[in-house]
């Protein structure tokens, strides 16, 4: 069974590119543009991985790793968050709510299924 | 990357997107003088961010390198360190301008304007060295540990300046990973780091057991192991920096090169574990209570944004189809009006039936028309949007204070009627503020409020939409008008003028002024343009104004240019249309009431009024019933503020009629703005009002205000 990726991210061009990529190396994607979506897909059903962005309005990515952290089945979930090359601070705002690795922007599709790989 | 058809899709979805996120800026930006909240500055700074990401993404370098400025900049003003000045937000202001620019280039693959990008990001650098009088800057890039830069480097490409440690190659690696208990619950996989270092070459592994507890003491989530791992190969250490990237906040790591003699034997770098310790890099946010308020420049305008109406749901139709689908329901109509006709010759037992499909029939095809024409309906917000940036930047340049209030923006017209009513509603606007409010100084001398209003409303009335500008400043100066338009012959010295007909001289070609002109609104577009746009539309516009208080402008415009409401008149065999909108009145004119002037104009006495009569007989060569104004009836149209009377043998209905262009299906003809087909299958053309008033009064026919 294909691999199941939660994707949440408020840009649509960014969410199509990485449900192009994900989806073409065969895994399956459901995607979300904002933390409190994505909260309620998770809650609906499980994923094997969850990869978002960190700036998005009404629930942050950062957030939406702490809530899905303290919900029981995603305690064991890999999370990537997607963050700038900048923002050392977030990387680390990210592990502190319980990611487990990130993806530096701007990546290329290789890069992404490269990390993505890494973890599931 | 652009040359796969379905990035190229997602790459057009950015450029949208980009638009749309440079919108939310400005609107974002012009409403934070108002009230400096965090969710507006939020959203500002996420259009940024993305525009930023998605350009870096798809690989439009000079675009994100650009944004970043911008984004840097709003990032500390959404962190209170960066005061909000209204200098600053002009500066980002022309960012999003040359970003829309940039955006708009890259998609066409134009080169872009290097000078100005250059300069604006100057200008950004500019705000960003000056140092806000609050931050503790020392702290704020100071690398975070030792491990931290080159895994930067490693990150931003390999030709970034590496430090030396990382330009390190050995043939081998001993890596002593000590991690901390937390390891597990992040779902970094020890095992999966090690798989990924022999991707790089062997490795040996050595598990350090020595902290595992007994096993009722034992936590499974917990991580008790540490490992010394020996890996040979040519392995450069960025690459061991990268798969111990997402944890080196959660172990001790060290490396140390084994294969030959490393050149420097402190090169085995420590990171110290910081494991959930207190935020790495102490953050500058040092709250400031932002001053940015206080510190607003008097000229910034006071522009509440109203974003509800630029979020709904819409779609995107290709023009053309909807035209084809408006054409097809054009001809539904066309059989409904064809089968109506049928209803009077048919066996008496059917008619009732048949009476009562056909007025189903005309219901159903009737809402079809309305919601087909709906597709092409689009809030009027599209062109209101643009005003709180032309209000914001004219009100600085002018030295005045302006609230710009906006109404209606909900309200829907047509597309192209919503694209060409743009332009001339933003010379109304501009024109208002230069020469209808006035300065601070002033209002405050005169009783008023320093700050004047303007406001833009949009709402239905009938079949038509109403667009309103209206201003709480001077009003226009009616003796000066006056004065001015005798001057020029566009009033005789004797003709009285109500209040309102001097206000409306304005818009008669030939009233702009060289005494008007300004940087600001006198760019050679008068009045008198603006209202033949107007009538070109079908519309109709009109000004009142009380001195002192201030002026409304009124725009009337047909919902579409599609169907329009027309009067059917009959001249000997032909029937032609008249738009109902263009029509005053119709009367019957006794005998008395005709003068012929020189030459071959008839003119008519309309209550104080002289008007030409225009007959189409002779206009268009067809053989009528009667040729003289008496006989007939007189129908009264106005167009561009003059009327005429327009001679006919009959009024026949009123319809809604759809609009049959005759230059793409015959050839232009002067005085006909198109044609339709009636019920019975002929060919009805739509009388040009203005174009026919214009040639009237060309022809040496006589204009109102002369004729007496």
């Amino acid at each position: 069974m294909a691999k199941k990726i939660l994707a949440v991210d408020d840009s649509a061009s960014m969410r199509q590119m990485v449900l192009f990529t994900l989806q073409g190396a065969g895994y399956e994607v459901v995607q979300a543009c904002d933390g409190v979506e994505a909260l309620e897909l998770a809650r609906q059903s499980a994923v094997d991985l969850v990869l978002t962005d960190v700036h998005m309005p009404r629930m942050d990515g950062i957030t939406l790793v702490r809530e899905l952290r303290a919900l029981l089945n995603y305690k064991l979930v890999p999370m990537l968050i997607l963050t700038t090359e900048s923002s050392q601070e977030k990387k680390m705002d990210g592990k502190r709510a319980g990611a487990t690795g990130w993806i530096v922007k701007p990546f290329n599709p290789p890069q992404l299924l490269a990390t993505v790989a890494r973890v599931i | 990357m652009t040359i796969d058809p379905e990035m190229a899709e997602i790459v057009k979805v950015f450029f949208q997107e980009s638009r749309e996120g440079l919108d939310a800026m400005e609107s974002g930006l012009l409403g934070l003088g108002a009230t400096a909240d965090t969710e507006n500055i939020n959203t500002i700074f996420r259009a940024a961010h993305s525009i930023k990401g998605g350009s870096a993404t798809f690989g439009f370098a000079e675009v994100a390198a650009f944004t970043h400025g911008v984004e840097t900049l709003l990032d500390e003003m959404r962190n209170g360190v960066r005061p909000v000045t209204s200098e600053a937000v002009q500066t980002l202001l022309q960012a999003c301008d040359c970003l829309r620019e940039m955006i708009a280039a890259t998609e066409a693959e134009q080169p872009l304007d290097q000078g100005r990008i250059a300069a604006l990001n100057s200008d950004i650098l500019h705000i960003l060295g000056e140092r806000p009088n609050e931050t503790p800057t020392p702290a704020a890039g100071a690398p975070r540990s030792a491990a931290g830069a080159p895994q930067r480097a490693a990150a931003a490409g390999p030709a970034a300046g590496v430090p030396p440690a990382a330009a390190e190659q050995s043939t081998g690696w001993r890596i002593v990973f000590e991690p901390v208990a937390e390891l597990l619950r992040l779902r970094n996989e020890p095992t999966r780091m090690f798989a990924e270092l022999e991707r790089l070459g062997t490795i040996a592994a050595r598990a350090d057991v020595s902290r595992l507890p007994a096993l009722d003491a034992l936590d499974p989530e917990s991580c008790y192991l540490s490992w010394t791992l020996e890996v040979s190969g040519q392995i450069p250490r960025p690459k061991l920096d990268e798969i111990f990237d997402w944890v080196d906040s959660h172990c001790r790591l060290e490396f140390t090169p084994t294969g030959r003699s490393a050149a420097a034997p402190a090169a085995a770098v420590q990171a110290a574990p910081q494991a959930l310790a207190p935020s790495a890099a102490p953050s500058p946010e040092a709250k400031v209570a932002s001053p940015a308020n206080a510190e607003r420049g008097p000229a910034a305008a006071n522009v509440p944004v109203q974003k509800a109406a630029a979020e709904s749901g819409s779609i995107r139709v290709a023009t053309e189809k909807v035209d084809g689908i408006i054409n097809l329901v054009g001809e539904l109509l066309i059989t409904q009006s064809m089968l109506s006709g049928f209803a009077d010759g048919i066996d008496p037992d059917d008619l009732d039936r048949l009476r009562q499909g056909l007025s189903q029939l005309a219901r159903n095809t009737r809402e079809l028309q309305e919601s087909v024409m709906q597709i092409r309906m689009l809030p009027i917000s599209f062109a209101f949007n643009r005003f709180p940036r032309i209000v914001h930047d004219l009100s600085r340049k002018l030295g005045k204070k302006v609230e710009l209030k906006l109404t209606g923006e909900g309200t829907e017209l047509d597309k192209t009627v919503l694209e060409k009513i743009s332009d001339p509603l933003v010379h109304l606007v501009r024109n208002a503020l230069d020469h209808g409010l006035e300065i601070p100084d002033r209002r405050l001398a005169t009783g008023k409020q320093e700050t004047g209003t303007l406001e833009l409303a949009a709402f239905h009335e009938g079949g038509n939409i109403i667009i309103e500008v209206r201003d709480d400043g001077a009003g226009l100066n009616k003796v000066k008008i006056l004065q001015k338009a005798r001057e020029r012959g566009l009033v005789a010295a004797d003709q009285e003028l109500t209040d309102e007909q001097i206000d409306n001289l304005i818009f008669m070609p030939g009233f702009s002024t060289a005494d008007q002109i300004s940087d600001v609104s006198g760019r050679g577009v008068g009045m008198d343009v603006v209202r033949r746009n107007i009538n070109d539309l079908g519309g109709h516009v009109q000004i009142s104004s009380k001195e002192g208080l201030g002026s409304t402008i009124r725009i009337r415009l047909p919902l579409t240019l599609a169907i329009l409401d027309g009067q059917l008149v009959r001249v000997g065999k032909e029937i032609y249309i008249i738009s109902l909108l263009a029509i005053v009145e119709t009367i019957q004119v006794p005998r008395e009431r005709v003068n012929k002037l020189v030459g071959r104009t008839e003119v008519f006495r309309l209550r104080e009024e002289y008007l030409p009569v225009v007959k189409l007989c002779d206009q268009f060569g067809v053989e009528p019933d009667s040729r003289s104004a008496e006989d007939g009836l007189l129908v009264v149209v106005e167009a561009d503020g003059k009327r005429a009377g327009v001679l006919v043998d009959d009024l026949l209905a009123q319809q809604q009629v759809v609009i049959k262009s005759l230059e793409s299906n015959f050839k232009s003809v002067s005085g006909i703005a198109g044609a339709t087909i009636l019920g019975d299958g002929t060919v009805a053309l739509i009388i040009d009002v203005p174009g026919l008033i214009r040639s009237v009064i060309n022809s040496g026919g006589a204009i109102s205000a002369h004729a007496a």
